[in-house]
């Protein structure tokens, strides 16, 4: 089924490109922090040659509009073992990517705020599970939680819980990182190239087309985050999944003052310092409809002044500078969808639900063993495609 | 007459001191040495430097860093994608969103 390619970055005289080539081994669509995550770990294992084709510049899309958080503090045992995969990898990625700038990331914690008597059973309950799987995470008291964050309001707080090996990063660098480090082993990256068909004969993969020609592969990974239901579509897959536009502000830089991430479910922020200086903060909206719309509203910048003032008073000093938007691609049970599919050659790498982000580490390593027809590292069986046709689905209680 | 060639303009290399982005302190060397390593938007440029992301929203630089990439790719311009605009327009006191700011009488 074709597809048409939609336009959504502008023209561009990006002429330091190399020529697409005409055979892959395997060729990865998206250039976010999932689709260059992939890309690396499957030369890393050297498994030939590798196309990475991205329809704009890296990162443009839900990669470099994330509040870039990374946390450990889930509900799922299966959430818990991927974060704590990829906080690891996130500790010394700089090294082990040799970047030659920083992905800044910040272990300042995240302090996750219990706002109501059922949320506060779930945060034992998740705690609990967090522990067991050697997590070093903590309930606190409101008061606790003040010492941690001095600027924090703790009215109506029941209990919080704080992490202090999660953080943040840079989502630009860790893509950019990876990318240089795909490339350093033979990736080749081509932004402004846009796959709009990919082809199959007897069920199995061909080849992708794209604006700038054929290539003939057995291999598709789709890592294109919202726009995978698009992708899947090529091929007649449907796939459960939809774009939710999630947005988010940046304040002017000031000295360091808060040092974890801080997040609460039940009024959906979630707001960091970054090493920058400057504040950034999101909020989820119930009344969002699915949809790939990426503009910013006004409505927004009030919410989201209402809510921090009341949770961090002394942030309200501060002046927002910029707003943007970007999309989630949310399945039905917040987990995301890797493994192959039942078109031969084609994997998804999809549906992150919002924490995509912070996966991209482990899900790099683990689609390359499943490429590679390896036992993945992690037992990740539950969380294929099939999950969905059978009913089995993975409920994550805990996402903003 | 000027040489402008990179690292030519004199004994030191002014492009080491010249500021693109007076907010995010950003030097045309930084820029050039991303150029050269084949960030060739400003969309790039501006995620890894943070040229342009600063408070006054990219007023002088998105100009100076457009011009730039041109030079660089041997285009015009106006054949450079700028960045992308985001609102606000100007900085806003998120508290002032909330309870407005206090008059200005001073």
């Amino acid at each position: 089924m074709k597809v048409m390619p939609m336009t959504w970055a502008r023209a561009t005289s990006s002429r330091i490109a190399d020529e697409l080539p005409k055979t892959a081994d395997a060729v990865v669509i998206g250039g976010g922090v999932i689709g260059t995550s992939i890309a690396y770990h499957l030369a890393k294992k050297g498994f030939g040659r590798i196309a990475l084709v991205e329809r704009s510049y890296l990162a443009c899309g839900s990669s470099g509009r994330c509040g870039a958080g990374v946390r450990q503090q889930w509900g799922t045992k299966l959430n818990c073992l991927l974060s704590i995969d990829s906080v690891k990898a996130f500790e010394r990625m700089d090294e082990e990517l040799g970047y030659s700038r920083s992905i800044e990331f910040k272990q300042g914690g995240y302090l996750l705020l219990a706002y109501t008597r059922r949320e506060a059973e779930q945060f034992r309950e998740n705690v609990r599970l967090q522990q067991e799987l050697g997590i070093p995470v903590s309930l606190l008291t409101p008061s606790e939680a003040r010492e941690i964050v001095p600027i924090l309001n703790t009215d109506c707080v029941h209990l919080a819980t704080f992490c202090p090996t999660d953080g943040h990063a840079n989502p630009f660098h860790v893509t950019y990182a990876y990318a240089t480090a795909g490339k350093r082993l033979g990736v080749k990256i081509h932004t402004f190239t846009e796959a709009y068909d990919i082809m199959t004969e007897s069920g199995k993969v061909e080849g992708v087309k794209t604006n700038k020609g054929t290539i003939s592969t057995d291999v598709v990974i789709c890592a294109a985050g919202p726009y995978s239901g698009v992708v899947a579509r090529m091929v007649g897959l449907d796939i459960p999944f939809y774009p939710e536009r999630h947005q988010i502000l940046v304040t002017e830089p000031v000295e360091p003052v808060l040092g974890p991430m801080v997040m609460s479910f039940s009024r959906r922020f979630y707001c960091q310092q970054t090493p920058h200086g400057s504040f950034i903060m999101g909020m989820g909206d119930p009344k969002e409809k699915p949809g790939f719309s990426v503009s910013s509203t006004w409505e927004f910048l009030v919410e989201m002044a209402e809510e921090i003032t009341k949770v961090l008073p002394p942030v309200g000093q501060l002046s927002v500078v910029r707003q943007w938007a970007g999309l989630y691609d949310m399945t039905p049970d917040a987990h995301p969808i890797l493994g192959s599919t039942p078109c031969a050659g084609l994997y998804l790498a999809c549906g992150f639900s919002g924490h995509g982000f912070m996966l991209a580490p482990v899900t790099g390593k683990l689609i390359s063993e499943i490429v590679c027809d390896e036992e993945p590292s992690i037992d990740i069986h539950g969380l294929d495609l099939g999950r969905f046709e059978r009913g089995e689905l993975v409920i994550e209680p805990s996402v903003v | 007459m000027i040489d402008k060639t990179p690292g030519k303009e004199g004994k030191t290399d002014l492009s080491e001191i010249t500021l693109i982005c007076r907010c995010e302190d950003v030097t045309l060397k930084e820029i050039r040495d991303l150029i050269a390593e084949g960030y060739t938007t400003a969309e790039e440029i501006k995620r890894i430097t943070r040229c342009g992301m600063g408070p006054c929203q990219g007023r002088t630089c998105r100009e100076l860093l457009l011009a730039e990439i041109a030079r660089a790719l041997e285009e015009k311009v106006d054949k450079i994608a700028p960045t992308r605009y985001r609102p606000p327009t100007k900085p806003i006191r998120l508290g002032g969103i909330i309870e407005g700011d206090a008059d200005d009488l001073g």
